[in-house]
Formats: C-alpha cells, structure tokens, sequence
C-alpha cells in the first residue's frame, strides 16, 4: 500500500514536472489561427448578412413584386432548412445541376421577374450579387450543423462529379497549376493557412463545409461562387461565369467528397 | 437607413455579458478607389449603451476599428428582463439604435 502510494505521488510529481516544459513549446502557425478564429467566433459579422438574407427572402421585390417564398431548393417549395447540404443537385424544371447561388437566380428571374443573366454579370457585392450573397448566408446557415448529403443518384449528378473531377485535376495557366496542385494532398499550406485535402472528405468545417464564409481581412461575405472565382484567379486561369457548369461541377465534386461532414457555415475566415 | 445591428445580452450572476455586432463599412479616409480617387472617411464616432435608458457605457471610436466591428462589454446588475438599448453615431451624422432584452 505504501510502495504505490509513493509510486502514485512521483508519477504526480513527474506530471506536475513535464508540464511547464510543454508550455514552452512553441505554438505552432495553426494553434495561432485557431486561437485567433476562437478569439473572433463569438462575433461573426456573418450574421448580419444571415439577418439581411432572411429579409430579402421574405420580402416582395423584383418586377413581379414577389418574395422568395415559393423558392424550390431542392425539398420542396419554401423549405429553407436542410437545403443546403444538398446541394448542388438535378433540378427537374430547369433539368440542370445547379448550386444555391444559380437556383437563387433562377428563383429571382421565374418568381421575381429580375434578369438571372444580368445578375450572373453584376460584380460581386454590387446590386443585386448582393443580395444573392446575403441570401446564401442565410440559407446556409439554417443547416448549420447538420451533414454534407449531396445527392448522386440522377444520372446528371453523377455527370456533374466527373466533370467536377476532370476540372479538379486539370492544368493550365502560366503557372500549370491545378486545384489539385494545392488541394489534392494533406498538410499542404499556403502562406500560413492550411490547405485542406479536398479530393476526400477534409472533416466537419473544412473546405466545402466552410463555405459561405466572412472574411475578416477584407471585411466581405463570400459565397462558394465568389471563393471559386478566387481559386480562379489564383491559377491565373481566366474568370468563370457566374453560376458556370464548371463552377457547378467543382461544387459537386467537392461537396460529395466531404460527405458526412459538419457544414458551419457561413463561417469566419482570416 | 443604416442595416440593423445584432445585439446578444445574456445574465449570469450579477453580471451581464453584452455582445454588439454593428453594420458599418469603417472607412478610414485613406482609401484609393479602382480610380485612384480617395474613398471619403466614414467611420462611426461614438457607441453608447443604456440599461433600461439609463447610459452605462460610452465610446468614442476612430478610423481605426475594422468593418462591421463586434463590442463586447459586461454591464453589473442588469436582470433578466432589462432592456439594453445600443446608439451609434457616425461622422456623417447618422445614427442607429438598437434594442435587446437581457436573457
């Protein structure tokens, strides 16, 4: 009895011992970042762009003077909840793949009377690519915490992941990058950020289940279009329209490889 | 009209954390445009808070304080119920003033 409680307080004394010594190690680049976004978390400026969304889908507007309330993401007209991990998906009246921001133009056009092409080529967080983005904060944000449920089962979503694959992998520009260049492997990092491996499922929060996300250092919401036009022009790859099929397709990829996972958005970036 | 701002109050003890999410694009006035032209400063100038209208708090803020700024401060005494009311004014002259109740 007496040996193990002698045991027992030197094994406590070794803990006490080890633990300023772990203190000392340095914090890595990530701990930095996730203390940071901890730090911030309480106070996402997203949620005022959930706030306006909710405003905009509610209000009668438009040339038809008609709220967004018949709107069919996907699960039925109106339904807002669940919507968002699953998509983007086979839409049966347009008959194509389509993400949440290119189902809410076409909503704002067949519903709203607004043009969906001259919305596609407003620059983004102008007129009316606003209120896309604000919507899609708040549309996202009524499935926050739920998982990444991407359907494959028409023959046109199952298209849409090969496509989405092929446009992963491919490369070009002056850089021969692809997506896969920087996403396609774990531990990648850009700058200090950590780069999520995207050709599977990168965990709950991570890569496709981020998105839309505010981002702090340029004080702006950004949607899965906006954070695809960026990857864009980071391969120096010429702008894809707004709502492309490729833009789609790289949605879908994505999105049914991160399967499972927690979506938290519209999250807080950098 | 300026957007609405997101206020959270929430009790514990004696204590009441509040939370003030402000829609404010925080331009610092040293801004070029894509025209290379200045973009005007437009920041909000000063924050005050109210608990069941009396003032608790009050701040004087600058250029400085990034876009759509979040304010944190605990107020002592205030009880499920109360209502926190939060003003700002900004240095075009416009205000905005939102209220909370104190969960």
């Amino acid at each position: 009895m007496r040996t193990r409680l002698i045991a027992a307080t030197a094994a406590a004394f070794a803990a006490v011992a080890t633990l300023p010594l772990m203190a000392q190690q340095p914090k890595t680049a990530a701990d930095g970042i996730a203390e940071y976004r901890k730090m911030l978390e309480d106070g996402n400026p997203a949620e005022l762009f959930e706030a306006k969304g909710e405003e905009l889908w509610k209000t009668a507007r438009g040339p038809k003077n008609a709220t967004l309330e018949a709107c069919d993401l996907g699960l039925g007209p109106g339904v807002v909840k669940g919507a968002w991990v699953q998509l983007p998906r086979y839409f049966a009246d347009t008959k194509k793949v389509q993400d949440l921001e290119s189902r809410l133009l076409t909503c704002m056009q067949t519903l709203q009377g607004f043009d969906a092409a001259e919305i596609a080529n407003t620059p983004f967080d102008r007129g009316e690519q606003a209120s896309v983005t604000a919507l899609a904060a708040w549309i996202s944000s009524s499935s926050r915490g739920m998982k990444m449920a991407l359907p494959q089962k028409h023959a046109e979503e199952k298209r849409f992941y090969e496509l989405g694959k092929r446009a992963f992998f491919f490369r070009g520009g002056p850089m021969d990058f692809s997506c896969a260049s920087c996403h396609g492997e774990d531990g990648k990092r850009i700058r200090m950020q950590d780069l999520p491996n995207l050709t599977k499922n990168p965990g709950d929060g991570v890569g496709f289940a981020a998105w839309p996300a505010y981002r702090v250092s340029s004080g702006e919401m950004w949607s899965m279009q906006r954070r695809l036009n960026d990857c864009f022009r980071q391969q120096r790859f010429p702008y894809p329209g707004f709502g492309s099929d490729v833009t789609v397709a790289l949605a879908v990829y994505m999105g049914v490889n991160a399967k499972g996972a927690e979506s938290i958005a519209p999250a807080l970036k950098r | 009209m300026p957007d609405p701002m997101r206020i959270r109050a929430q009790a514990a003890g004696d204590k009441t954390t509040v939370r003030v999410l402000m829609s404010h694009e925080m331009e610092t006035g040293l801004r070029k445009d894509a025209a290379g032209k200045t973009i005007p400063a437009w920041f909000i100038q000063e924050v005050t808070a109210q608990l069941n209208g009396k003032p608790v708090f009050a701040a004087e803020w600058g250029p400085s304080v990034s876009k759509n700024p979040f304010l944190q401060f605990v107020v002592k005494g205030a009880k499920a119920g109360d209502k926190i009311a939060i003003t700002w004014r900004d240095n075009k002259g416009e205000t905005r003033t939102d209220e909370a109740t104190v969960s």
